[in-house]
């Protein structure tokens, strides 16, 4: 278990993703209790945008354990407005680009979860 | 306040070397850096040692005091854990306890045994240097981020796969000759960019290898060389260190590292110098792309311009700035812990004239060294300069 990373990933899945927004805009992670771009501590927890766009990405040929069966596979960083999220993209490694489209949703299971991103 | 001294290096072969202990190691190369500097492990005050995955190799924490006892010394002695900074942060606490007076004495040093894993269990225990929630488990492996930097790069200054083998090329002609280097022979371009990829668009000769190995210093205060008459030439001038954001998604950009910005900002004012005055850099190529990042990120070359610095000869040997001369991580070898005092130990053996490629640089009087944690969530920078 990892209280505010759980639940995080659980809202994400529902479709109900957000992120945590200070009082001056600036977009963060869970589990945080002060903004880590200005130190603010009112966070609030804003919707997560419907789609984000990917920013960079690479292609992993030499995985960890964890992920022996998935090689090779596309992890990117994808920019959702205020925040960004890192996730595994669900296409073919010849079918991403930086700027294309994607919405975030959630992969794997117990210890495993993490962000997933579908093209748009 | 005075300046350390360094008054003596020591370094093991960086290599494979799987059945032996990271205390074994760091023994070779302290007791190296002892007799280099002629001092009397009695002397010795306290020992700063660096590493990153003691847990995870050998199921060995609390290195501190047990690697005072594999050199010999009585004394107080801590491990300090920065990812592949460890040493480097280590260099950083032995500084300025000799400048504020605390200490006359340091050993400063780090070691790491990585080659008794396999590449798999090694891929996740450095894996780990990231943030383990949303990085890790979102697949990225240590590669794989300073790909994704790479990407980054590529997508907003252009530069090419060419232009990073130009660095491996670089890196590898600098380590033949050198005794304590991993791989001591050449490569070409087409060598690199035919390599298996690793994480794209970085292939296996973008990448330093996995290696075990030791490096060690021993730091005095001015006083204590003038009164023991040694031959220690070369000062600590400047150190400085920087720090970001964990996670690449939570920093401004991808293909900036402003903690080497930082760091470096921190240690030229230190040391009073410019860009400008540097004769010759040791910088943390962990990835080729790293060396573009740092060489940007320290005011060497601005953004974009990093990418061409080995392809048109600047950073090469005979060069403006040569960068690298050791090998760098690319080809003398990364044993993480100990890399950040092995800068130290290959600059001053430059700024000494007793370095393999000292030829090349025989004018040089000013030495920089960058090291950097992670994706540079840490980094630190030091100056070393010929005094006399």
């Amino acid at each position: 278990m990892n209280d505010g990373h759980d639940e995080f990933l659980d809202a994400v899945e529902s479709g109900d993703g957000y992120y945590l927004e200070c009082e001056n805009g600036h977009g963060s992670l869970p589990p945080r209790m002060v903004c880590p771009h200005c130190g603010d501590r009112d966070l609030t927890e804003t919707a997560l945008p419907e789609t984000g766009t990917i920013d960079s990405y690479t292609v992993v040929h030499v995985p960890t354990p964890a992920f022996a069966d998935e090689a090779p596979y596309v992890t990117a960083v994808a920019d959702f407005g205020p925040v960004r999220l890192t996730g595994r993209v669900l296409a073919d490694a010849d079918a991403v680009e930086i700027g294309d489209e994607v919405s975030a949703s959630v992969g794997g299971a117990d210890e495993s979860r993490s962000v997933v991103f579908e093209p748009r | 306040m005075t300046d350390p001294r360094v008054a003596g290096v020591g370094l093991t072969h960086f290599g494979s070397h799987p059945a032996r202990t990271s205390r074994d190691l760091f023994a070779e190369a302290g007791l190296a850096a002892l007799d280099d500097a002629g001092v009397d492990p009695a002397d010795v005050e306290g020992v700063f040692y660096g590493n990153f995955m003691g847990e995870i190799a050998e199921h060995q924490g609390h290195q501190g005091p047990l690697m005072a006892e594999a050199i010999g010394v009585d004394a107080p002695a801590t491990r300090y854990e920065s990812a592949c900074a460890s040493s480097g942060a280590a260099l950083r606490q032995a500084v300025q306890n000799v400048r504020n007076g605390e200490a006359d004495v340091l050993v400063v040093g780090g070691a790491e045994r990585m080659t008794n894993l396999d590449t798999a269990e090694t891929t996740e225990a450095l894996a780990i240097a990231a943030d383990d929630l949303y990085e890790v488990r979102a697949g990225l492996t240590f590669p794989g981020a300073y790909a994704l930097m790479a990407a980054a790069y590529f997508d907003e200054h252009g530069g090419s796969r060419e232009d990073l083998a130009e660095i491996a090329v670089k890196n590898h002609a600098n380590a033949v000759g050198n005794e304590h280097a991993q791989f001591q022979r050449e490569i070409t371009v087409e060598d690199a960019l035919d390599a298996p990829m690793v994480a794209n668009p970085l292939g296996l000769y973008d990448a330093c290898p996995i290696t075990d190995g030791a490096s060690a210093a021993v730091l005095v205060s001015e006083s204590y060389a003038a009164e023991h008459d040694l031959d220690a030439g070369v000062a600590v001038t400047g150190t400085g260190q920087g720090g970001d954001k964990m996670a690449l998604h939570d920093r401004e950009a991808l293909a900036r590292t402003p903690a080497a910005s930082d760091a470096a900002d921190e240690a030229f004012a230190d040391a009073g110098i410019s860009t400008g005055d540097v004769d010759v850099a040791e910088v943390h190529d962990c990835f080729t792309i790293a060396e573009v990042l740092a060489l940007e990120g320290m005011g060497f070359f601005d953004e974009g311009e990093g990418i061409s610095a080995a392809a048109d000869g600047v950073t090469t040997r005979d060069g403006d700035l040569p960068v690298n001369l050791s090998g760098g991580l690319k080809a003398k070898g990364h044993p993480v812990g100990a890399t950040g005092v092995s800068q130290l130990a290959e600059l001053t053996s430059i700024l000494r004239g007793d370095h393999h490629n000292s030829e090349h640089v025989s004018d040089a009087r000013v030495g920089v060294a960058h090291n950097a944690g992670g994706t540079v969530a840490s980094a630190t920078v030091h100056v070393l300069e010929v005094q006399e």
